[in-house]
Parts: C-alpha cells; structure tokens; sequence
C-alpha cells in the first residue's frame, strides 16, 4: 500500500515535471520536421521497462521511474538526507548492488552562502550521506566515488532561496553503467 | 580631486587577459590630507610615459582615504626645486604637504632613478629627501615606492603601495566556464593571468617572500593543492590525496603549510613540510576542520570548525592540543585573516542570509562589522594592517572591495569582466 502510493506520487510528480520541460522543444519538432513521428512510435510500442524495476539500465531514461532522478537535495547547512528523497537512493542502492560493474560518483554541492573551503567540507559531508546510504543498502565501497565541488559550480546564479535550494545538492552520477 | 567621486578608469592589457578595472572611493575621510604632487620633471633619454610619476603617487595616497592631492589642473605653479617653492601660493592653497621630483637616466646602468623631496608648507621643512632607482619597465613600482615612503613618513605606518593582489576570476556559463587566477599591482593595474582552468580554481595564498602562489584547482576532477611561482610560471603539485584537498596557507617563515585534508573521512588540519613533504595531523574532530591561517608568531593556527554546531574560529597551538573557541558572537564566523601584528582577526561573520567582514579585536574581544554587503567575504590584510581586501557581490557577479581598518574608507575594484572573488593581498616585496 505505502509503495503503491509513493509510486503514484513519484509518477504524478515525474509526469508533471516532464510535461512542463517538454512544451517548448515539442512544439519545434513537430512544426519543422515530420519524418520524426516514425521512431517515436516505435520507441513507444517496445516493451517498455517496469519503471519499479531498479535494475533495468532502461530506467535511466524513463522519467517514470526513480532511477531517472539523479540529483538530492538538501536543507541549509544540512547534510541530512530527507525522507522524500530516501526512495530515490533506495533505487540506486538496488541498481548499483544489482551491477557490480557500475560505478557512481557522489558530487557534492553547497549554495553561495558561506565561506569556499567550508562549503567544500559541507559539499562532502553531503555526498557522504548518499554514499553512507548507498553502502547500507548493499553498493560496494569500491563502487562508489565521493567528490565535493562546494559552491563553485552552482547550476543557479541567483542570489535568492529559489535559486539557492537548487545549489544544494548531491548528483549522482553514474561513470559506468 | 574632491569635486567628483575620482574614478581611475583604465584599459588595462597582458598576454593572456585583457581586463578593466576601475576603483572607486565609496565612503571617504574627511580628514584627509592635503597634498600637492607636482608633475616631476622627465630628464631620462626614453620618451616620458603616459601615466607620469606624480600621477601613480596621487592616485595611490588618494586610494588610502587618508590623503585628499590636489587636481593637476589647480595646481597654479610647477617648482622644480626647493628654492623655487613659494610656500605663501601653496597655503593659499590649502595644501599642507609638497612633493618635487625628476626622473633621469640610472647613474649606473638600465633604468630610472626617481629623486623626490617632501616639505612641509608651514615650516617649509624637507621631511623626505631620497632617489628611488628602478628597472626599466619598474616605472609603476618605483612610483609606489615613492607612495610608500610618502606615506610612513606622514602617517607613522609602513605603505603598501608596492605590493601586489592576487585573485580568482570566473567568466561563461556551463560548458564554457573559465577559471583564471590573477596577479595584479596592489592598485589594479597589470593583472597577468598566471593560470587558466575550465575547472574551478579556489583559495590563493602568497608564500611570504611573495615570489609563489598556493592554491587550489579541480582540473584533475578533485581538488588538489599546487604551489606556482608568479614569475616563472613553473609549478609544482603538493597534494591530491582522496578527498578534500584545500585551503593551503604557508607559514611566516615559508618552509611549511597548513592545510585541509579529508583522505581520512572529514575535513582535518594538517601542517606540511615543503622540503620533506612529511605531514603531521593538527585537528582529529568529526566536524568540518578548515581554513587554517597562522598567527604571525607561528605559535597558533587558527581555523574554522562546525564542532560547536556552526561555523566558528577557534585555534590551536602549532604543537597540538585542545583547540578554543575565539568567536563567540553571530551565528557564523568562518575564514579568518590575521593582521600582521596579530591584535585584529578579520572573517565573514553571518547573521541570517546576511555575511559581512567583521573584525574581532582580540585584547577587548570587541567584534566590529565593517561592510554593508549582504554576501561578503574572503577578507584579506594588507601586509600593514591598513585596509582588509574581500570580495562582495554587486547584482549576480562578484566583484572586490577593500574597507580601512576603522570602517571610514571603502574603495571598490571592479574586474569588468566575470565574478571575481577570493582577493590575497601580497607580503611586501623587497
């Protein structure tokens, strides 16, 4: 039951999410070019993927499913990983413990408040929390890489919390699949 | 020069850069002195340059906020000599202080030698009297000297004229992002890039002969420490174990560093030896441990922790041992600078979402916030404890400023171009 709901929920929000990434590019491919619909449709008539199951590379790309979500974010000054984020590294701790050739680095980020070097130690302190998580649910140490950028590359330049909570932030990046 | 808010606007142009800065009085000082620098006479066999001696030397006193030199244009006599000053025009003037001078050829070789004379208009007395010799291109330099002598000999305090800045320059977005560090003159001019990275370049100190810059660059993708020599170019990587690897800074003396180190699971303090490579382990706390500085005396390291639950200063004695706490007031006290004779720690010091450089007097234990930003930080000294350098924010870009001890001057230096941060002001070159 629990599951069930947080399913709806992550595909509620992962369908909302991409409907609204998706307008602009839609609308200028199918003005410009119609050849393109064919591949399309064969994409969407293959088997596709079980969007729960986190072993399948398929879901990497499937905005349905967790394994698609790369990036956890984290309160001010905080490294403590938050209950809405603790499925999605549930579902990479499975994909990486089911793939022993996978390989994950942990980048750690902090927003601009505070000093270089102190947000490089908070950047790390995060992407020890995804990593601890990681391990406990049965990646291998040796499959998982920490590094810690601090606030040195922020994907928002606003100095503001909209643009702030954005910057805080582990990604999980996966060098070998 | 007290009509208008003086702004220095030049082109300025190196091999690998080419950048625009202009400086600004913000705040100024109503006390200031009244001198007149008069244009020195040009008697060397190379053509007189654009920017003269007279003008560098105005332009630093008046970036001190102590000084207020008369404009060029007021000045209604040219003395070339002590005996064809007329001392009455000059204090109708209201100027207080007089500096002559001429520029010729080196009496010994390639170069300039730079004779200056200081007086003082109401005892008529020459209180400086020297020759400044400098190398070919040293124009610039040797008139920072005269700035510097000028300076000590009117205010009691070592100038700082002839030092140089060090700073990070970040410009693009995404994929096309640049990192550069920069050397430049103490007021702006020159800047020479000394490294580029599309990767990010953080955290630049200067060795005390001020001949090597530390810092960090992530172009190996983790961070790594390198030590580089401005003039050479040649570097050499210090460290680039796993994990952190920061904030370098190196000890008076210049035969060690300390550092930040997390090869052992969290940020800890470490001190290096540079000729043996040895380190020893300063700080053993699960908190984050970094942003070590020394005390001048090399007794203490003081350094910034979260073990108390935020970002505070505490420090250690060099030997090991339990660290205190120094910082006791606001919610975040973290990067600090120590002034070179030990008495002032200047530090980003937040309240909120507001982080301003605020200054911690440590006989009263009184703490002084002295900017008005609302992101400052990366406060730096001068090597004589006149003014802190550090980076602010104006709109989404960073851009460098400095403010007086006291809080009376500010100056802004703005690199036009990208987000400049993380200023280090250099020891002074001998």
């Amino acid at each position: 039951m629990n599951t069930t709901w947080r399913f709806l929920l992550a595909l509620v929000f992962a369908v909302s999410i991409s409907a609204c990434k998706t307008t602009e590019p839609e609308t200028d491919t199918t003005a410009t070019d119609t050849t393109d619909t064919k591949p399309a449709t064969e994409v969407t008539t293959a088997a596709a993927p079980d969007p729960r199951d986190y072993t399948d590379a398929r879901n990497f790309d499937n905005s349905e499913s967790l394994l698609s979500k790369r990036v956890i974010y984290f309160d001010f000054d905080k490294s403590e990983v938050k209950s809405e984020y603790r499925s999605i590294v549930a579902a990479h701790a499975a994909y990486i413990s089911a793939h022993g050739s996978a390989r994950v680095t942990l980048e750690g980020h902090a927003d601009e408040r505070g000093t270089r070097e102190y947000n490089l130690g908070l950047g790390e302190r995060r992407g020890n929390a995804i990593s601890g998580l990681l391990s406990a649910a049965g990646a291998m140490g040796s499959q998982l890489d920490t590094v810690s950028y601090g606030e040195e590359r922020p994907v928002c330049r606003v100095s503001d919390e909209n643009c702030w909570w954005q910057n805080r932030r582990v990604e999980i990046v996966y060098t070998a699949r | 020069m007290r009509k208008i808010i003086y702004t220095l606007l030049f082109l300025l142009f190196s091999q690998l850069a080419q950048a625009k800065l202009e400086i600004e009085i913000i705040q100024g000082n109503a006390s200031a002195l009244p001198i007149a620098i008069i244009p020195m006479q040009w008697q060397a066999t190379d053509p007189r340059p654009q920017t003269g001696v007279a003008e560098v030397v105005s332009s630093d006193l008046y970036r001190s906020g102590l000084f207020d030199p008369l404009d060029e244009e007021d000045m209604v006599d040219r003395p070339v000599d002590a005996e064809s000053i007329r001392y009455g025009t000059w204090r109708l003037l209201k100027v207080d202080y007089i500096v002559i001078g001429k520029v010729k050829d080196a009496a010994g070789g390639t170069g300039y030698d730079i004779t200056y004379q200081l007086f003082d208009v109401h005892t008529q007395e020459a209180l400086l009297s020297q020759v400044t010799t400098v190398g070919l291109g040293d124009l610039r330099f040797g008139s920072h000297r005269v700035a510097d002598a000028i300076y000590e000999k009117l205010t009691g305090i070592a100038g700082a004229f002839a030092t140089r800045i060090a700073y990070i320059s970040a410009t693009g977005v995404g994929n096309d992002q640049n990192y550069q560090l920069f050397v430049a003159d103490a007021d702006g001019f020159n800047p020479q890039a000394v490294v580029g990275s599309p990767e990010p370049l953080l955290s630049p100190n200067w060795s005390p002969d001020g001949q090597r810059l530390a810092y960090v660059s992530f172009e190996k993708g983790n961070s790594a420490i390198y030590v580089q020599n401005v003039a050479t170019g040649q570097r050499e990587l210090v460290s680039s174990g796993k994990g952190i690897n920061g904030a370098p800074a190196f000890s008076p003396d210049g035969r060690f560093m300390a550092m930040t180190l997390s090869a052992s699971g969290n940020p800890e303090i470490y001190i290096r030896d540079l000729a043996t490579g040895q380190k020893r382990q300063l700080t053993q706390h699960w908190a984050i441990d970094t942003e070590p500085v020394w005390s001048p005396d090399s007794q203490w390291v003081y350094f910034t922790s979260d073990r108390g639950g935020r970002p505070q200063i505490y420090r250690v004695p060099l030997t090991g041992g339990n660290p205190s706490r120094i910082t006791l007031e606001g919610d975040y006290n973290a990067r600090a600078s120590i002034s070179p004779d030990g008495t002032r720690i200047a530090m980003a010091h937040g309240r909120g979402n507001e982080y301003r450089i605020a200054v911690l007097d440590t006989n009263t234990g009184r703490v002084r916030v002295l900017t008005p930003g609302v992101l400052d930080e990366s406060p730096s000294f001068a090597p004589n404890g006149s003014m802190i350098l550090y980076a602010t924010r104006e709109g989404d870009r960073g851009v460098l400023s400095a403010v007086s001890v006291d809080g009376n001057v500010r100056q802004r230096l703005i690199l036009t171009e990208g987000d400049v941060r993380e200023p280090a002001w250099s020891p002074v070159i001998r």
